[in-house]
C-alpha cells in the first residue's frame, strides 16, 4: 500500500470516529426531545415525524416548546422556520463541495445541519481531492440522523427519562464540539473578526429578540465583512 | 397538531433546499463567494457563543463557561476532537455534581 492510501485510511478513520462521537452526544438530546414531544401532547408518530422529516434539532425543540407554552400552531411553525433558516446558508456553502447529484442531493439537503456542516468545513477542503470534506459531512449527517431518530423513539416511548443531559455536561460538550470544528476554519484575521463579530452580535441581541434570531443576525457580519474586503481586493 | 408538524417540517426542508438550488454561476461571483465562505464562520461562532452564554433569552455564566475555557486549552494543545469534547463534558458535569456551578 502506498503512502497516500495509508494517509487516507487514517484520515478516514479519524473522521468516522469523530462523526460517531458527535452522533452519540447529540443523541442524548434526542432522548430529551422524544420525551418532551410526547409529554407535551404530541403523539409518538408526530414526535417521530419531526425527527425524521424536520431533522434540525433547534427547530424541533422550538416547535414543541412553543406549542407546549400555549402558542398557536402557526406561531410554532414560524418559529421553527426561523430556527431553520441558517441551514439555507449552510447548504449554499456545502452544495459546491458535496457535488451530489439526483436523489443523493435531496438526501444531502436533508442532512444539512449545524453538526454536518461544521464537520465538513473543519476539514481541509483540498485534502484528498475534497474527499475528506465530503466524508466528514456525510458521516456526520448520517450518524446524527440515525442516532437522533433512534434516540427520539426511545425518549418518546419511555415513561422515565434518562435524566437531564446537563448533568452529564452535554450542553457544554456540544458547544465545545462545535467550537472545535469552527477553530480550524479560522485561517486569517478576517475570519477571526467575522467569528468574534458574529458571536458578539448574537450575544448582544439574545435578551431582546426571540431565540433563533441572534444567530441569524450574525450573518450580517459576514455580509458586511465579505462586501468590504471584496471591495478592497477589486 | 399534524398541521404544525408537517408545515414545520416542509418549511425546514424547503429552507435547506433553497440554499442548494442557487445557480453555481451566481455563487461564483467574487463578492458572493467571499460572503458565502464567511457565512458559516459567522453563524457557527454565533451558535457557539449562544450555546455557551445564553439560557433562553438571558445571558448567564454557568458551568458551560469554565467547560469551554477548558476545551479551549485542550484545543491549544492540539488535543484530538473527542478529547476536547470530553474535557468540556467532564468539567461541566463535575462542577454541577459538586454544586460549584449550575
Amino acid at each position: 500500500m502506498n503512502e497516500a492510501a495509508r494517509d487516507w485510511i487514517s484520515a478516514r478513520n479519524e473522521i468516522v470516529r469523530n462523526a460517531a462521537s458527535i452522533g452519540i452526544a447529540v443523541a442524548m438530546y434526542g432522548v430529551s426531545f422524544g420525551a418532551l414531544g410526547t409529554t407535551t401532547g404530541l403523539t409518538i408518530p408526530q414526535t417521530m415525524a419531526l425527527s425524521l422529516l424536520m431533522f434540525t434539532g433547534a427547530s424541533q425543540f422550538t416547535l414543541v416548546s412553543t406549542l407546549a407554552s400555549g402558542g398557536t400552531a402557526l406561531t410554532a411553525v414560524v418559529a421553527s422556520w426561523l430556527m431553520g433558516t441558517r441551514n439555507a446558508a449552510y447548504s449554499m456553502r456545502m452544495t459546491p463541495i458535496l457535488k451530489a447529484k439526483g436523489p443523493g442531493r435531496l438526501v444531502a439537503v436533508q442532512l444539512t445541519i449545524d453538526e454536518s456542516t461544521a464537520m465538513g468545513l473543519a476539514q481541509d477542503e483540498a485534502a484528498f481531492e475534497g474527499r475528506a470534506s465530503r466524508l466528514a459531512f456525510w458521516a456526520t449527517g448520517l450518524s446524527v440522523y440515525l442516532l437522533w431518530n433512534l434516540a427520539t423513539f426511545i425518549g418518546a416511548i419511555s415513561v422515565s427519562s434518562i435524566g437531564d443531559p446537563k448533568s452529564f455536561g452535554l450542553d457544554a460538550a456540544i458547544a465545545a464540539g462545535l467550537f472545535a470544528l469552527v477553530w480550524p476554519q479560522i485561517k486569517s484575521r478576517i475570519d477571526l473578526s467575522v467569528a468574534l463579530g458574529g458571536a458578539l452580535i448574537a450575544l448582544a441581541l439574545t435578551p431582546f429578540v426571540s431565540p433563533g434570531v441572534p444567530v441569524l443576525a450574525a450573518a450580517l457580519v459576514s455580509i458586511i465583512v465579505g462586501w468590504a474586503t471584496g471591495k478592497q481586493l477589486s | 397538531m399534524w398541521f404544525a408538524v408537517l408545515a414545520g417540517a416542509i418549511g425546514c426542508y424547503a429552507l435547506k433546499y433553497v440554499g442548494s438550488a442557487i445557480p453555481e454561476h451566481y455563487l461564483e461571483q467574487p463578492m458572493v463567494k467571499r460572503i458565502v465562505m464567511l457565512l458559516p464562520i459567522a453563524l457557527l461562532s454565533a451558535l457557539v457563543a449562544v450555546q455557551t452564554f445564553a439560557n433562553s433569552q438571558s445571558l448567564v455564566v454557568d458551568a458551560r463557561v469554565p467547560a469551554l475555557a477548558a476545551a479551549t486549552v485542550a484545543l491549544r494543545f492540539k488535543a484530538p476532537f473527542i478529547l476536547v469534547v470530553l474535557t468540556a463534558a467532564v468539567c461541566a458535569a463535575a462542577l454541577r455534581y459538586f454544586g460549584l456551578a449550575v
